[in-house]
């Protein structure tokens, strides 16, 4: 039995090993983040030689100049990959870490933008995830911009979105058209569903189903990369692959 | 001195910048302040905020925050920010976390503002009149950058874990503590406890000191930073988070979080 984050883990780890990708030679995973690290550990210990800066790790966490080296390390164009989400999502992949309503949030507020309006222009690529898709999630337009999906030529940025993993499937981005094309719709979802539940419009109304974890990822999975885990993210791992949290 | 002495200090109106729950926040510190009564106090977030601002944001200690966000981590949303939004009683200056560094870089450094990449068509930088966008004028080609002005809070407080007779403190790798420290007007320390001789002549701690140089005052605080983590000294109390999580989400549950654990100078 595959458990949804193993499959959601399975395919970042598959679009962070994309070939036709720019290189992921050092990758950064941000607070909260349990489903894009284990990808990232996944990839890890399959072999890839890539640097993982897990910045919540309590112990050995790769920062000794505080909080800002992460910035100015992505400043300098040395991470290579991030992961963002949001509680709004829209259409050409800008991204509401705000809230809605009237400004900042009068309605719902969200907890606030942490360092999107400058990590998603600095990296060369960004995988986006967000476990509930759902029409209030992925809207059209979003109500405020915390980072903008794509930007005119005079604002220097890297890179844009790559993808977006959702619960229900994986679209891909084309920064050019600045619009999401499917990808793969996860098992028991189909076109319908996954066009009933995105309140955006994307291209593509047929995709392959996502792909099963092969038994020697599900093995990492639920062996080493979970030993790695325990100890920043307790509660999913203990809801994932079970026993007592560490 | 005791964090309810130097919570004295703090006048009302301050603007006072803190550390979030993964970098020494000085939760007892914010306890006082509430004991205090501090009324329209302008918080920082050093680059985000977490439990000690939503628990004076609740007390009605704040008339303004200036933050990357505001969060109970793994216990969720911060229930009095997100309140106080809601109702408008709160000014809400948002940022995003490099551009609060880069603003306290400047003002260590003397200088009137840094540049800072990024941030060019979020709704963050369009809600800032004080950010500017100016074109780089070391290129022939068309380069926005944004230029923020240094920011020098009034006070600075964070929870250290050690602290000497020559007013050194140790902080270990929490190096943005550093900047703040050098940014700040004033700053005021809690410590786990006092250790013997000067730490600046001990090279394997003297990395993680932030001098005496920039320090005014320091007060013994055990468990100072509880409920949250400290370092590799204690972790941070999940249950509790989460208690707090839950009864904040009402003003009735939070006023009674209140009696219980903050306005008794016994919960110190």
């Amino acid at each position: 039995m595959i458990q949804p984050e193993e499959r959601l883990a399975a395919g970042i780890a598959r679009l962070i090993l994309d070939p036709a990708q720019p290189p992921a030679r050092h990758i950064a995973v941000g607070a909260a983040s349990p489903v894009p690290a284990a990808a990232c550990w996944l990839v890890r210990l399959l072999g890839h030689p890539v640097r993982l800066s897990l910045l919540h790790r309590p112990q050995g966490n790769p920062f000794t100049e505080g909080s800002r080296e992460l910035f100015d390390l992505a400043g300098q164009g040395r991470i290579d990959l991030f992961f963002l989400g949001g509680g709004q999502i829209d259409g050409q992949a800008n991204l509401n870490l705000l809230g809605t309503g009237a400004w900042p949030g009068r309605t719902a507020r969200f907890p606030g933008s942490f360092g999107s309006a400058f990590m998603y222009m600095m990296v060369p690529r960004t995988i986006l995830f967000r476990e509930e898709h759902s029409p209030r999630v992925l809207v059209p337009r979003v109500d405020h911009i915390s980072a903008p999906g794509v930007s005119p030529p005079e604002h220097f940025r890297r890179g844009t979105a790559q993808a977006l993993v959702t619960g229900r499937c994986v679209f891909r981005f084309d920064a050019a058209a600045a619009r999401f094309s499917l990808a793969s719709l996860h098992p028991g979802e189909t076109a319908g569903s996954v066009r009933a539940a995105t309140g955006f419009d994307y291209d593509g109304s047929d995709a392959p189903v996502t792909a099963d974890p092969p038994p020697e990822w599900l093995a990492l999975l639920r062996g080493p990369v979970c030993d790695e885990m325990r100890g920043t993210y307790p509660a999913f791992c203990a809801r994932v692959w079970g026993g007592l949290a560490a | 001195m005791t964090p309810d002495s130097l919570a004295a200090l703090v006048p009302d109106g301050a603007l006072l910048a803190l550390p979030p729950d993964n970098s020494l926040a000085p939760c007892a510190f914010a306890r006082a302040l509430v004991r205090r009564g501090v009324r329209g106090l302008r918080l920082l977030g050093v680059p985000v905020s977490g439990y000690a601002t939503d628990l004076l944001i609740g007390a009605g200690c704040v008339a303004q925050v200036q933050t990357s966000a505001v969060t109970l981590g793994e216990a969720g949303l911060a229930p009095r920010f997100a309140a106080a939004v809601a109702d408008g009683t709160l000014e809400v200056l948002d940022a995003t976390c490099p551009a609060i560094h880069t603003m306290l870089q400047a003002a260590e450094k003397g200088v009137p503002y840094m540049p800072l990449r990024g941030l060019l068509g979020s709704d963050v930088l369009a809600h800032r009149p004080d950010w500017r966008v100016a074109q780089n004028p070391f290129s022939d080609v068309p380069d926005l950058v944004v230029l923020l002005p240094a920011l020098s809070p009034d006070i600075a407080a964070f929870h250290a874990v050690m602290a000497d007779a020559h007013g050194n403190v140790w902080v270990g790798r929490r190096r943005e503590l550093a900047t703040l420290a050098h940014a700040a007007r004033r700053v005021l320390v809690t410590v786990e406890r006092m250790v013997p001789g000067n730490m600046l002549y001990d090279e394997r701690l003297a990395a993680g000191v932030i001098s005496g140089t920039y320090i005014d005052t320091v007060a013994v605080a055990q468990h100072g930073a509880w409920p949250i983590a400290l370092l590799d000294e204690y972790p941070a109390d999940a249950g509790h988070m989460q208690e707090y999580a839950r009864a904040a989400r009402t003003m009735a549950g939070f006023r009674a979080y209140l009696d219980h654990h903050v306005l008794p100078a016994a919960a110190a």
